[in-house]
């Protein structure tokens, strides 16, 4: 049971995500190729892209602090595979459900985009530095509207069921928080929390309008300027789980519901219909917040960035809190 | 069994990542190369930022003697295996800048180039045609 539960489902969930992750990307770069009136690559490219990455040289810039060089993209990859098991996935409770919450998920979140940082201020290269910069910027921007939404539910259910474990991601999980609410007034507090949280993903997953880090057309690159060969492999499966990971966490807190129930089936039938909902969950999420957004959408100036998270969004999370209480106390 | 190379040549050929050298009149018929009409990226070609993550490096058109110096930099940044693509009948044999004083005449005697694709400038059709048997070359070859 303990092998089970500690080694091979972890091993399952990590090597699914990333395969779900690269196919997501697959889709996503027809879909974007479509809209822009282009046939776009075949859906297997990614994983090409991967395999050839494996294959190159790995350069070693002469300035760089190698080993930190080369412990960046596997902290990154390994803290992204880490973050998935804290997360209720396809109705399934979280592998390390006992040994981590809601708070640990905030977190972990910040670490990947940690690591990007080490490696580019360990890349030795102007670009990769002004690119650490500006993730360190866009990090501490985003991270505020997403602490205010983890607390907001948190407060909800422990409101409502004082019994519970509020920062548990598997209550929040089996106790949709659209059912917590009383009146019109918590709905929309709610749906202020999802507008921030949506707004929040493609800033965490650093696509087109934030993708300021990364900037291939002004600083070349950025962190990953100098990555090349394995390294540059890693952080390219890194990006693939994470989109994975960031739907996920907004499923487990707003659409953690399951269509299983509504048919009348066994176990094993339901557990699949359960996945296969997760993953049109999933693809549905990245196809709004991700897809549809880099496709209209042009580079923000940093500036605009900061505002964007830390006024913009921080004041739709705060205002969706307080309606939340206002809710709770009539 | 085809040897490692070819095996590894083989995976290159489904994932061209290119970096583009072009500073003159050669880029003209190259940018259509990306946008919607001919589509690079269904023969899963992307345009890389930096040449770091570059197979195949184009260089279009004429250098001068000193963007030759810069040319010969961004090569040494690419990672293994890399190749040089030269386009236009510049970088064959100076093209119509052939009596010029401070031109490249011949791209070959500064840098290794693999293949050369002649036109002026090369048409899209020709720049695909080129990358599908870069790697090919290259496999013959070694
Ligand atoms: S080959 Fe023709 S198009 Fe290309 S750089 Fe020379 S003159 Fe210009």
């Amino acid at each position: 049971m303990f092998i089970l539960r500690f080694v091979v489902a972890p091993i399952i969930a990590i090597l699914g995500a990333i395969f779900v992750g690269l196919i997501i990307m697959g889709i996503d770069r027809i879909l974007a190729a479509r809209m822009q009136s282009r046939v776009g690559p075949p859906l297997r490219q990614p994983f090409w892209d991967v395999k050839k990455l494996m294959i190159k040289e790995n350069i070693i810039p002469e300035n760089a602090i190698s080993w930190l060089f080369n412990a960046a993209p596997v902290i990154c990859l390994a803290v992204v595979s880490t973050i998935l098991l804290y997360l209720p996935l396809a109705g399934f409770s979280p592998i390390l459900a006992a040994h981590g919450d809601l708070i640990v998920v905030v977190y972990l979140l910040i670490l990947p985009a940690l690591a990007k940082v080490i490696g580019g201020f360990a890349s030795g290269s102007p670009f990769a530095s002004v690119g650490a910069q500006r993730e360190m910027v866009m990090m501490m921007s985003y991270e505020f509207p997403l602490a205010i939404i983890a607390v907001s539910v948190a407060w909800l259910l422990s409101k409502v069921h004082p019994s519970l474990d509020a920062f548990s991601l598997q209550a929040i999980a089996t106790h949709p928080v659209w059912g917590l609410v009383k009146g019109p007034l918590g709905i929309v507090g709610l749906i202020l929390l999802l507008v921030s949280l949506l707004v929040v993903t493609p800033g965490e997953l650093s696509v087109i309008p934030f993708d300021l880090p990364d900037a291939p057309t002004e600083i070349v690159g950025g962190v990953l300027a100098e990555y090349s060969g394995r390294n540059y492999a890693l952080f390219y499966l890194a990006s693939a789980v994470k989109l994975v990971v960031l739907p996920s966490l907004l499923i487990a807190i707003f659409f953690p519901y399951g269509i299983s129930g509504l048919f009348n089936v066994g176990a094993a039938a339901a557990g699949v219909i359960d996945v296969v909902f997760f993953l049109v969950k999933l693809f549905v999420i990245l196809f709004f917040s991700v897809t549809c957004v880099h496709v209209l959408a042009a580079r923000l100036k940093i500036d605009q960035l900061v505002n964007t998270y830390f006024m913009a969004m921080t004041a739709v999370s705060l205002v969706g809190l307080v309606l939340i209480v206002l809710d709770a106390a009539i | 069994m085809p040897s490692e190379k070819a095996i590894k040549m083989n995976r290159i050929i489904k994932a061209i990542w290119v970096f583009n050298w072009f500073n003159s009149c050669g880029f003209t018929e190259l940018i259509p190369v990306v946008g919607s009409r001919w589509d690079m990226e269904r023969f899963g070609m992307i345009i890389t930022p930096t040449p770091r993550h570059a197979d195949v490096l184009f260089i279009a058109g004429y250098q001068t003697w000193k963007s030759l110096e810069r040319a010969k930099r961004v090569y040494e940044q690419m990672a293994e295996p890399r190749v040089v693509l030269g386009l236009g009948a510049c970088t064959m044999s100076g093209g119509m800048y052939w009596d010029s004083y401070n031109t490249v005449k011949r791209l070959s005697d500064y840098l290794p180039v693999t293949m050369y694709i002649p036109g002026c400038p090369p048409r899209p059709e020709a720049v695909f045609e080129a990358c599908v048997k870069i790697f090919q070359h290259v496999k013959e070859l070694k």
